[in-house]
């Protein structure tokens, strides 16, 4: 359970990073928070040349705020957002998975764009981002910047959009209006921490009246990848959200979903927790805008 | 590019700083115990399961068998042999242990040691959710762990003078 030998160099900047991926190509991986990565060159998954550290890299962990948008740099820490209460009325759906990954102290190291660009199919960030439709703003020495809906960039079990020679910088989080919007974050584990057999995410926002003018769910771990229902969403759109559509909804979803087998849970069981885990993240986020557009 | 070009890494390790040179592979951990001979970090499982090499980076927990000596080089860690105010003397949090039975075969009780010291720092007054969560990631295979969170609560409760 020792990694193979391998070169390290502690990025002095991003150019510097992009210059050793420029140089290195596949042969050499970013290093963030290293809670996925180091685990696999333990067990041997994972065995590149040259290990190439991001963590202390200033221009990856700045954290911005605008109207539309949370912007957060690749390696913020999952604990520096965890702590960054101010941030979490833009970005709830992030507050609420964040409570999810891991334990305490993978989330002291663990980062918010490792989790992403690492693309494990059950874990938190990568369903969040998908169901809040992120972008992903990734950049190379050779291409320079472009920036991918989160929609895009998740393309297999921890297979996604990115180049050899690109490095991840920021992640864009849309801000939803606060008035009226309520978010819910779920999931099913062995224990809490652990991987989840399966995830589910919902954000929705209702008019005074109690209609629903804006919606997002999704599912992780019951699929290659996390999984949105964008259409199935927009049928709530203009509805009370009463029990019955919520769960219609939520059936159509897992049944949309092709989960997998293994030791922990069979696939009929994982698409059983999918519809039951839809239908309460969205009943849950549906009573939280409830009470938001009453207290505002 | 040599393979396994040899680093110089200083880190500084309960207060002393320590300079040495290793290979990029080697854990902080087998570091601490290997090179700096301080086995009270346990070694369990080494990829991020166990919780039993726990230490504190910075002042925040860690797993140490889930990252390179290389990549604390410059930073501070505290590991359980840090813990105590001075030798011979035990802090709050490890007199608790004692007194409240939280330790059978102690494989897993540096890990649970740091694990609430940082906690405690956090929250000087933890509930019993707050100390759940955080031993959550440390496995205990034998006492289980409501003697763990009756030593915390224990130690907190009480208006420590000593620590």
């Amino acid at each position: 359970m020792k990694a193979a030998p391998f070169d390290y160099v502690r990025a002095e900047g991003l150019d510097h990073a992009l210059e050793l991926l420029h140089q290195h190509g596949y042969e050499a991986k970013l290093l963030a928070g290293g809670q996925s990565l180091v685990p696999m060159m333990a067990m041997r998954l994972a065995r590149p040349a040259l290990l190439v550290d991001i963590h202390r890299v200033s221009a990856l962990q700045s954290l911005d705020v605008s109207d539309t948008a949370v912007v957060t740099g690749a390696v913020v820490r999952q604990r520096t957002l965890e702590d960054e209460v101010s941030l979490h009325a833009h970005i709830p759906l992030v507050a609420a998975a964040l409570r999810w990954v891991g334990h305490g102290q993978t989330r002291n190291r663990g980062t918010v764009g490792g989790s992403l660009v690492h693309a494990d199919p059950s874990a938190e960030l990568p369903l969040a981002a998908l169901v809040l439709d992120a972008r992903l703003r990734l950049t190379s020495q050779d291409e320079g910047e472009r920036s991918v809906a989160a929609g895009e960039f998740f393309l297999g079990p921890m297979f996604t959009d990115t180049r050899d020679t690109e490095c991840l910088t920021a992640i864009e989080w849309p801000v939803w209006d606060a008035r009226g919007t309520g978010c819910a974050f779920d999931e099913i584990a062995i224990r809490h921490g652990d991987f989840a057999i399966a995830s589910a995410a919902a954000q929705v926002r209702v008019d005074a009246s109690g209609v629903c003018r804006r919606a997002a769910f999704g599912l992780g771990g019951v699929d290659g990848v996390p999984r949105s229902f964008p259409e199935l969403a927009q049928r709530l759109e203009g509805q009370r959200l009463d029990d019955d559509l919520l769960r219609d909804v939520a059936e159509d979803a897992a049944a949309a979903c092709e989960p997998g087998s293994d030791l922990h849970a069979t696939a009929e069981y994982r698409r059983h927790l999918a519809a039951v885990l839809a239908v309460r993240v969205l009943r849950r986020a549906a009573q939280s805008a409830q009470s938001s557009v009453r207290s505002v | 590019m040599a393979f396994s070009r040899l680093m110089n890494i200083s880190i500084n390790v309960n207060g002393v700083v320590r300079q040495a040179q290793v290979e990029p592979r080697t854990t902080l951990v087998d570091f601490l115990r290997d090179t700096l001979k301080l086995t009270g970090t346990h070694i369990g499982c080494e990829h991020g399961v166990c919780g039993a090499c726990s230490v504190l980076l910075d002042g925040e927990p860690v797993r140490s068998c889930c990252m390179f000596a290389v990549q604390a080089d410059g930073l501070s860690v505290t590991t359980v042999e840090g813990l105590a105010p001075e030798r011979g003397r035990l802090s709050a949090i490890q007199d608790a242990f004692c007194e409240k039975h939280a330790l059978q075969c102690g494989y897993c009780t540096p890990g649970m040691l740091v694990a609430c010291h940082a906690l405690v720092a956090r929250h000087p007054r933890p509930d019993e959710a707050q100390i759940r969560e955080a031993i959550s990631g440390n496995l205990c295979r034998c006492t289980g762990y409501q003697q763990i969170v009756d030593a915390v609560q224990h130690a907190t409760a009480q208006e420590s003078s000593h620590d």
